[in-house]
């Protein structure tokens, strides 16, 4: 062919090409933007979360705030950020982590990857007293419900390591729940990853949790095969007694876990009798490890039990009755439902198919009930009255309604996008309310104003009182909520501020006279009075090198008065509520004047509320 | 000198059963006096939707939230250079639940020593007491309100704080009104003067040619 003509024929064919992209080229259909789901009527959407002005919440949700190390509070259903509690990183706006109590909490960590908030519990339904919180670096807090204030931090426990599959609490709030997500030596010490199939272990820990003061002690530990363990919930009435962790990677693989976890059809669901494991403890079994008794399935049989569930489960729910356990392998579409009684009956049974490290392993059959449909990427369960359960698909960005029982799937909301966690209206408890149910999406792209690369989280809340779901409305959180509880408003009662009675503070001052400083050789003592609108001392002297510590007491008793303390040039900021004392204790390193004043607006004379340190 | 006599007669006269139970009724409700407040300020602003409440009582001052809001009144009048308000600064609360005893003791005297002429003295009294305690009352919101110290942050125009009634005072809208107390207190004068009354038409009564058809 003549040259020229392969070239207009060439030409002719790129053009066609291309027209035949721009003509194939599928645009995203209307809906897609902004009506992701099945939305109510916007007005009938508007009045169901409209929260007027002066007007309260009927619910309080606690999410986690991921690797903030914080957990957020939000109102529902406006939906509305109403607080934010530090917990395992400091927080110069309630000056947490500056003070001398929460710095010696918090320790020589400044961060914590939080995850699962768990509500302290009687008889299987929020008591509102407390709240506990795990975080990675094997910690657990108890946050009090009083005032909203972290109270105890537990941990870095020995032994177990990336503290994911917590808090989980019994049904009357005997226990709380820690378990290693990465194995490692127990002892710890260093063995190279070739021997992790042998040499690694898990740990799950029970954290025993006083029930007067809600103060957590470590109760015991269980030496586990070297699993990834993920996720739990308590067994409650039927069940109750038993707790329930998901655990994968059960090929005990390492490197590119992506691949070599996911290689078995089915991982396993860790069932433990936790009053056999209390008794054991009790009894003086168990072995010494790093300090804490340690109890081996191997020597002693019949706490632990292993039942096989597919692919790689991320949670594990059981129904409000007790009598089902929902697993949801994320790796596939279909969610698992074991049957409580036949659990029991395998046990006593020994309808084992094997072992792992001495633990038996249930014959899946004969626990399971049914494998339900739902979608792909089931992660979590969560419960409405009469036996409707909401299941969140990761891969399918949807919620899943079906049926306990029927196992009949009966509607899909999609979710905007990428779902986690979500969280119903009291539905982990033995009663859900069956009205709200709010989403915790991964990824929120496009459906708000943008803020750059790093992006907020999304939540989404649905009308669950219906047969079809309804999508209400869209909220945002900073990173990053994982679980999250929604708790009824009247359970709780909250002060407002702190009784002059009950400050039993060594320190404290109640009125100006008692204010002053005092010197015992290198170490000096301000005691501070801070109420509207002074800091009194407005003056203080000091040498350079001294310890100095201010304990300031705020003697307001009136809500909303809190005062603040910011020291220039000191990076030390307290916050101090209505009749609280807090104490700052520093080396005066730097000499000359220091500013301090109070940092938290209090009145119309919050300006003139200051005062100097001189550093002679 | 006849209508000397008639008075007399009247002031000597003996009052009866039905005066008496007056008189005890007047008694019972000073009695009352000692449980519930006699007056009550209430404060609202913006920032106070709830109010500051402030009960007076014979022998006391009560703040309402527990009690909060008189400190919390003093925080805030202290910007205005106002003396802190406390119990101890008031000489009324030693003498009043004591002035109010003897009242009571009083007319428990004239219930027995039932004549016209102690009745009379026992209503005087009270009568007295009753404004002195009024004037007093009025004169230390005067000064509270007058009193006011030169170097206070927020200059104010001297005022008076309402004693019955309204008055917008900055930003607080101030609310004075009598409580139970006072309405015992006064329903205890009523009943002294209803006596004084019924006493008197008795004797009319009793003598009806006193005065109009004796004649010259």
């Amino acid at each position: 062919m003549d040259r020229r003509y392969r070239l207009i024929g060439a030409g002719a064919l790129a053009l066609g090409v291309v027209v035949a992209a721009v003509q194939c080229t599928p645009s995203a259909p209307e809906s897609r933007r902004g009506q992701a789901g099945p939305q109510s009527d916007m007005a009938v959407a508007a009045q169901k979360t409209y929260v007027a002005p002066g007007d309260l919440d009927q619910y309080y949700m606690f999410a986690s705030g991921g690797h903030s190390g914080q957990v957020y509070v939000y109102g529902v259903p406006s939906m509305r950020h109403l607080s934010t509690i530090p917990v395992f990183s400091p927080y110069p706006a309630t000056g947490y982590g500056f003070d001398d109590d929460s710095k010696k909490m918090l320790g020589d960590l400044t961060w914590g990857d939080v995850h699962h908030p768990a509500l302290s519990e009687t008889k299987g339904d929020y008591d509102g007293r407390w709240l506990f919180i795990n975080e990675m670096n094997g910690r657990i807090a108890r946050i009090d419900l009083r005032d909203f204030k972290t109270k105890q931090i537990l941990g870095p426990v020995p032994n177990l390591h990336g503290n994911h599959a917590s808090s989980f609490v019994t049904p009357n709030s005997e226990y709380a729940m820690m378990a290693s997500r990465f194995s490692r030596p127990v002892p710890n010490r260093a063995v190279g990853v070739d021997k992790y199939a042998t040499e690694y272990k898990g740990i799950i820990a029970g954290v025993k949790i006083d029930p007067q003061s809600g103060n957590m002690s470590l109760g015991w530990e269980i030496l586990m095969p070297p699993f990834d363990y993920d996720l739990g919930d308590a067994g409650k009435l039927a069940s109750d007694g038993w707790m329930f962790l998901t655990s994968y990677n059960t090929e005990r693989a390492i490197g590119k876990l992506e691949v070599t976890s996911a290689q078995k059809d089915r991982d396993y669901i860790v069932a433990i009798d936790w009053r056999a494991a209390e008794k054991a403890i009790a009894d003086g079994k168990g072995d010494v490890i790093d300090g804490v008794k340690v109890l081996d399935p191997k020597k002693v049989p019949g706490i632990v039990f292993l039942m096989p569930c597919g692919k790689s489960p991320h949670g594990v729910d059981v129904s409000p009755d007790g009598k089902w356990i929902v697993g949801s392998g994320k790796l596939q579409g279909v969610t698992t439902v074991f049957n409580f009684e036949k659990i029991q009956t395998a046990i006593k049974n020994k309808d084992f198919t094997g072992e792992e490290d001495g633990i038996p392993v249930l014959k899946y059959e004969s626990i399971k009930d049914a494998e339900v449909a739902v979608g792909l990427g089931p992660l979590h369960t969560q419960f409405g009255p009469d036996g409707w359960a909401y299941t969140s698909l990761f891969v399918d960005s949807a919620v899943a309604k079906w049926k306990l029982g029927t196992w009949e799937v009966v509607d899909k909301a999609p979710m905007s996008y990428s779902i986690g966690h979500l969280s119903a209206a009291e539905g982990d408890t033995v009663s859900p309310d069956g009205n709200f149910l709010v989403g915790l999406n991964k990824l929120s792209h496009g459906r708000h104003l943008s803020v750059g690369p790093s992006q907020p989280e999304s939540f989404q809340l649905l009308d669950i009182t219906e047969e079809k779901m309804k999508l209400l409305y869209d909220s945002f959180s900073e990173p990053e909520p994982h679980y999250a509880q929604i708790v009824k408003a009247d359970k709780l009662h909250p002060i407002e501020v702190y009784p002059k009675e009950e400050n039993k503070h060594p320190l404290a001052v109640w009125d100006v006279a008692s204010a002053g400083v005092t010197r015992n050789g290198k170490n000096v003592t301000v005691k501070m009075v801070a109420v509207r609108s002074t800091l009194t001392p407005t003056m203080f002297e000091v040498n350079e090198g001294d310890t100095v510590t201010v304990a300031i007491t705020n003697i307001e008793q009136t809500t909303d008065e809190l005062h603040g303390w910011g020291l220039l040039d000191y990076n030390l900021n307290l916050v101090i509520d209505p009749g609280e004392t807090k104490t700052a204790t520093f080396v005066a390193k730097k000499s000359g004047v220091h500013a301090y004043y109070c940092t938290n607006f209090c009145s119309a004379l919050h300006q003139e509320m200051q005062g100097y340190m001189i550093v002679k | 000198m006849k209508t000397h006599a008639s008075s007399r007669r009247l002031l000597d006269s003996a009052i009866d059963g039905t005066s008496r139970l007056m008189l005890l009724g007047a008694a019972a409700l000073l009695v009352v006096t000692y449980f519930v407040p006699l007056w009550n300020l209430t404060m609202f602003a913006p920032q106070y939707p709830e109010g500051l409440r402030l009960d007076i009582y014979s022998y006391t001052l009560i703040g309402g939230n527990g009690g909060q809001d008189i400190p919390e009144i003093n925080v805030l009048n202290h910007y205005i250079g106002m003396h802190d308000l406390n119990t101890a600064a008031f000489a009324e609360f030693q003498w009043m639940p004591f002035a109010i005893g003897i009242l009571g003791l009083l007319i428990l005297r004239t219930v027995v020593h039932a004549t016209m002429a102690a009745l009379l003295d026992v209503t005087m009294l009270f009568t007295y007491f009753g404004a002195f305690s009024i004037w007093s009352f009025g004169y230390k919101l005067y000064r509270y309100g007058h009193d006011l110290a030169p170097d206070a942050a927020i200059t104010v125009q001297p005022f008076m704080p309402p004693m019955f009634g309204y008055r917008q005072i900055a930003n607080f809208e101030v609310y004075s009104y009598p409580r139970l107390g006072s309405y015992a207190m006064g329903g205890a004068v009523l009943l002294l003067v209803a006596a004084l009354a019924w006493t008197w038409w008795r004797s009319r009564q009793a003598e009806p040619v006193a005065t109009g058809t004796g004649g010259v």
